[in-house]
């Protein structure tokens, strides 16, 4: 048992090189308290050494926790989980820079130590969530994740617009896991144990099915689903995303996502696995059809989300309807159960990253010095905004596919899925989906570019040190878009999961 | 008469179903939490009956001992979130908040 608990310690350095920082952070916080604009410095140095870490786990295949030599353990640690705790450090550190350089959280300064205290709880809630195998943790995990977001979204105490987003969070929040618990409660009374693995064994041999299995599953699903906004759990969203800080939006909608989307796939690939087909497609137990749900869920997702992007006069807003839509195509992407769908999932998450917390620092930016996010106040800003307006038209852009950005590898891979598996209808179903995005990103160009407004607005600077983040955000994009082996390479790599 | 497995999974079906009800019915933000904190222990009683009736091990006991401590800090930040609303709106009705709609 010691020296089981030794290389179980070895085994989840990240996370403890994270808690490390968390402990800093506050005591930082409370014996400097002159000294709270070296707190984003701190975190982002904690946050690379804790990349150094996760960089050791790629190719290990081990379980932390074990119950003894011959059990699954509580942790898995594998490629699949470093790399998307490397998303989520890359994202952590770009959601940090874009705190440092946004108004409204600078003006809170008194506050900044709950602030980088309560990101790095998030980050430690994902690196758990990205390795769960066991029930318990997977419910803890998400918690740790979803309290600290609850008052990350409410940060802005006194403007009504956040506090009125935290309270929503909140409330469908602990409503979505309170059903998963339920969920997760009746999962444990059939099967008898809260181990993923150990339920797929026991599902391998046993007849357990019916009506009560699959509405347990299906509640799991709804506050996993919950957390990647995937209709119809997806109504908190647009809500959330226009009341939160710009930086805390960006963070929910890339690094929360990417956790979710970890549990969803291992989830599901783990518990009702069956064997692995020569093209590299999963069979799964056929006790619940997921792959129709998931495919329904995906394509009403995308549709709902398109459709009402259509409409949004907020760009957060419009943003946020955006994000669900891509949700749906990563769900799609999934419901495809084959390794090829995992690693376009992957694909997709290292590219979407980039454009993403791009199109949301260069909103930032200009709400920095005009004070809105509306869409009107857009109109004729082409040479006012100069490099942030290029920047956004290339990231929107990018958002909606179109080549040579990186977007449309991302969509690419997914295309190549669909139709490796033969799902022409859905591909198709896609195709036009992709079709209408293209409406709602280019109204925004529109906006900047050519309608013409009477008033002519005054030049808005942008400094240096913001110029270089936008360009780290930007290049990718483009680089991505024509070289982009080492991605695919690494997610070929990391798209096994733990003992398949 | 003995207490079996299955008058557990009817009180925590009731339990369970009466949370739901106040989610969804309930104006006053607070009496939605306390919706909430009937699932929670709907759960917790699933949790104990089949780890009592099932001879699982204890999982199901430790479960439900995480379960109550997540319950107690998710109250806390709700509350926290409710009192911060009140002093923005003034009042803590949940339809009555809705300053973000398209």
């Amino acid at each position: 048992m010691p020296e089981n608990l030794t290389t179980s310690l070895q085994l989840i350095k990240p996370e403890i090189a994270l808690s490390i920082l968390l402990v800093v952070i506050v005591l930082f916080d409370l014996l400097f308290d002159k000294r709270k604009n070296l707190l984003p410095f701190i975190s982002i140095v904690g946050l690379l050494i804790t990349a150094y870490f996760v960089a050791e786990q790629f190719n290990m295949n081990n379980f932390a926790f074990r119950y003894d030599e011959t059990s699954v353990g509580l942790l898995a640690v594998d490629s699949f989980s470093a790399f998307f705790k490397m998303i989520v450090i890359l994202s952590t550190i770009f959601v940090i820079l874009f705190s440092v350089a946004s108004t409204e959280i600078v003006n809170s300064s008194d506050r900044h130590g709950e602030y980088y205290t309560l990101i790095m709880a998030m980050v430690l809630g994902m690196f758990l969530i990205s390795g769960a195998s066991d029930l318990i943790l997977i419910y803890v995990s998400i918690e740790l994740l979803s309290l600290s977001s609850y008052i990350l979204a409410g940060f802005l105490k006194s403007v009504e617009r956040s506090s009125e987003a935290s309270l929503k969070y909140v409330i469908y929040g602990s409503a979505a896991s309170g059903i998963m618990l339920f969920g997760i409660s009746i999962l444990y009374g059939l099967l008898g144990t809260t181990n993923l693995y150990e339920m797929n064994a026991l599902l391998q041999n046993a007849n357990v099915g019916g009506f009560t299995f699959i509405f347990a599953g299906i509640m799991v699903l709804g506050g996993i689903g919950f957390k990647v906004s995937i209709a119809p759990f997806h109504f908190w969203t647009p809500d959330v995303y226009e009341g939160a800080p710009i930086a805390i939006t960006a963070y929910l909608s890339v690094a929360s996502k990417a956790a979710g989307f970890a549990l969803l796939i291992r989830f599901i690939k783990v518990t009702f696995f069956q064997s692995l087909a020569s093209d590299g497609s999963w069979i799964m137990l056929g006790i619940i059809d997921w792959q129709r749900i998931l495919i329904a869920l995906a394509i009403l997702t995308m549709t709902l989300g398109n459709f009402a992007a259509l409409w949004q006069d907020n760009i957060k807003r419009m943003l946020a309807y955006s994000s669900i839509a891509h949700a749906g195509y990563l769900l799609l992407a999934v419901a495809i159960f084959s390794n090829d769908g995992v690693i376009a999932v992957l694909v997709y998450f290292a590219i979407y990253l980039f454009m993403n917390l791009g199109a949301f620092f260069v909103v930032m930016l200009i709400a920095n010095k005009i004070g809105s996010e509306e869409m009107d106040d857009y109109k004729g800003m082409g040479s006012a905004t100069g490099f942030l307006g290029v920047a956004l038209s290339i990231f929107l852009l990018s958002l909606a596919g179109l080549p040579p950005t990186a977007g449309f590898i991302g969509k690419l891979y997914i295309f190549i899925a669909l139709i490796n598996a033969d799902m022409i209808v859905v591909a198709f179903i896609t195709l036009l989906n992709t079709v209408v995005a293209y409406y709602y990103y280019v109204r925004v160009l529109k906006n900047l570019y050519l309608v013409r407004t009477e008033t002519s607005r005054e030049k808005i600077q942008v400094s240096f040190g913001n110029v270089i983040i936008i360009l780290l955000l930007l290049i990718p994009v483009f680089v991505f878009g024509v070289y982009f082996t080492p991605i695919v390479n690494l997610a070929k790599n990391s798209a096994t999961i733990l003992g398949f | 008469m003995e207490v079996t497995l299955t008058h557990f999974l009817i009180l925590s079906t009731l339990l369970f179903s009466l949370g739901i009800y106040g989610i969804v019915t309930r104006k006053n933000a607070i009496m939605v939490l306390m919706g909430l904190e009937l699932i929670l222990n709907a759960s917790n009683i699933n949790f104990i009956a089949f780890s009592r009736f099932g001879n699982f091990g204890l999982q199901g006991q430790l479960f439900a001992l995480f379960v109550i401590v997540l319950a107690a800090a998710e109250a806390a930040i709700a509350l926290a979130i409710v009192l911060n609303v009140y002093k923005t709106f003034v009042n803590v009705n949940v339809d009555e908040i809705d300053e973000l709609r398209d």
